[in-house]
């Protein structure tokens, strides 16, 4: 089935419209990367019963635009001993890894920039990209801790990608496809058809409801392992590793690094609610349902995942090595399996 | 098995406690005071900058006898009864000492408030300022003298023109007790 993009109805398909569709995305990773720095300096402030920044704009507003000017302006230092080309490639790979997936993503009924029908596979795919280049990075630097944080990174990747394939995979039995656009249509209607209610169905789904909130909760802590975020940040923990995989970036390269990682959490959350929250359907059903309002119920619903990977960080303390990799293959990844094969039993018997 | 289960809904359940505490914090009144804009309330008897009050100073120089970390320094002058300037104390009587110096160095103060407590005339005080942060230590000597070095050469001359007359008018006067000394210096 054809997937409905507004700027190919609206200007052709031609070359205009294609950089447009490229590039939309970008412009809302950039002011969403301001956001969500800002709310995480807030948040984090909050929580700690301070006020955090108040003096750049009003409120402190204007903080991340301060600390972006800030990135830009310092000296961008390359190590002697680095292996130069590795080293200068490696912030650009990551973030490449981080935005492709962004290709998938739909916005709203009326916009995906490329509604393929292994919309989900492509995802698990490219995101694996970025490992690529923390491996880079930190190899590259020729430094004990940046190694170290890399070697992390990796395990950890590649230890929670299977738990949340396996929670992916469950949908995609549940949806019987793999394109993203087409598991958000199915998800219309009222917030009990969402995925983590288990879909839509009759009563019969009731059983399998405790399943897929299973799985979001395993997707959910996955994709905070997969993004190298508290409590699972050892590749970057400040007191053991110095910075982990960054240590010896500045400037701009770090600024890139720091991107990549909010680009990553929007992607990740925005695979959450694609695939468990109704991506951009209303949650009452034809209230506010609309292309436009799409937008808003995307965009709002992804950055509430935001904000509580965010709370998350400032809840929880950091995982041990040995805790992180029990969580990984002794918890989440059999209860994945366990609820999979739920899954797989309500699909056949329906 | 059990035991599996267990850990694993203590994980979460903590996890959901710690979330709940961390978000009550998110509406707690915050405790951040916004410094420049608003300050502490000093508590009453804050120790902060010395003042000193030259019209009560007597020049007894008990102060800068208190002072753990000799950061007062007092020097006085008799008072000439030739001498033109008179000056009278907050208490009605007469001044007996000019104090031609009176320095306190705020980088050797630690705010002990013994000089406070030994002044008999209440001369110096804590005030409440404490935003005086300076780039150099010279510009923490602080000078509490009002007399101008001119005026310092002048009482010195004043009062050294009086002692040679005395001396002259009264030669067992003033003398007397620096010879008494010698001779008892000279006993021992």
């Amino acid at each position: 089935m054809e997937n409905v993009n507004f700027l190919y109805d609206l200007l052709g398909k031609n070359v205009i419209s294609v950089l447009l569709i490229v590039s939309l995305p970008l412009m809302f990773v950039l002011v969403y990367a301001l956001i969500a720095i800002l709310a995480e300096l807030k948040v984090s402030a909050w929580i700690q019963e301070r006020l955090g920044p108040m003096r750049t704009g009003p409120w402190g507003i204007l903080q991340p635009i301060a600390e972006v000017v800030k990135l830009i302006q310092k000296e961008d230092i390359t190590p002697d001993r680095s292996s130069k080309l590795l080293y200068n490639l490696a912030p650009f790979i990551i973030f490449t890894g981080a935005y492709a997936a962004f290709a998938v993503i739909p916005f709203s009924e009326y916009f995906v920039p490329a509604g393929i029908n292994l919309g989900l596979f492509y995802i698990f795919a490219v995101g694996s990209i970025s490992a690529i280049g923390i491996v880079m990075g930190g190899w590259a630097s020729n430094n004990k801790y940046s190694l170290m944080g890399a070697m992390r990174s990796v395990a950890q990747l590649i230890s929670y990608e299977i738990p949340a394939a396996m929670a992916v995979l469950s949908i995609v039995v549940l949806a019987s496809t793999m394109n993203m656009q087409e598991i958000n249509k199915i998800q219309s209607g009222w917030f009990w058809n969402w995925f983590i209610f288990g879909g839509p169905g009759t009563l019969a789904k009731l059983w399998v409801i405790p399943f897929t909130l299973g799985l979001g909760l395993i997707y959910f802590i996955s994709s905070l392992a997969e993004t190298n975020r508290v409590p699972f940040d050892i590749p970057e923990g400040e007191s053991e590793l110095v910075a982990g995989f960054h240590t010896e970036y500045s400037g701009m390269k770090f600024a890139m690094f720091f991107f990549a990682e909010y680009a990553n959490m929007f992607v990740v959350a925005a695979v959450l609610t694609t695939i468990f929250l109704g991506g951009w359907n209303s949650p009452f059903g034809d209230f506010m349902q609309g292309p436009f309002w799409g937008v808003f119920w995307f965009v709002s619903k992804a950055f509430t995942v935001v904000l509580v990977q965010i709370w998350i960080r400032w809840t929880l303390p950091r995982f041990r090595v040995d805790q992180l990799m029990y969580i990984g293959w002794k918890v989440l990844l059999p209860l994945s399996f366990i609820c999979f094969m739920a899954v797989s039993l309500y699909v056949m018997l329906k | 098995m059990i035991q599996y289960i267990k850990n694993i809904w203590a994980g979460l359940s903590s996890t959901f406690i710690g979330m709940r505490i961390t978000w009550k914090h998110l509406f707690v009144k915050k405790v951040t005071i916004q410094y420049p804009d608003e300050r502490f309330k000093l508590p009453e008897k804050a120790r902060n900058r010395l003042y000193l009050e030259m019209s009560r100073c007597n020049g007894c120089n008990s102060c800068a006898i208190a002072c753990p970390v000799n950061c007062i320094t007092v020097e006085t002058i008799r008072v000439s009864p030739d001498d033109p300037h008179q000056e009278v104390h907050y208490n009605g009587k007469d001044r007996k000492l000019w104090v031609s110096r009176y320095d306190i160095d705020f980088a050797k103060c630690c705010y002990c408030g013994l000089c406070t407590a030994v002044c008999p005339s209440e001369a110096i005080q804590h005030t409440t300022e404490y935003e005086y942060s300076v780039y150099n230590r010279e510009s923490l000597l602080y000078k509490f003298q009002t007399l101008t070095p001119e005026q310092v050469k002048e009482k010195e001359r004043l009062l050294a023109e009086f002692r040679a007359i005395e001396k002259v008018c009264h030669p067992e006067g003033d003398a007397k007790p620096a010879e008494k000394k010698v001779v008892d210096k000279k006993t021992e």
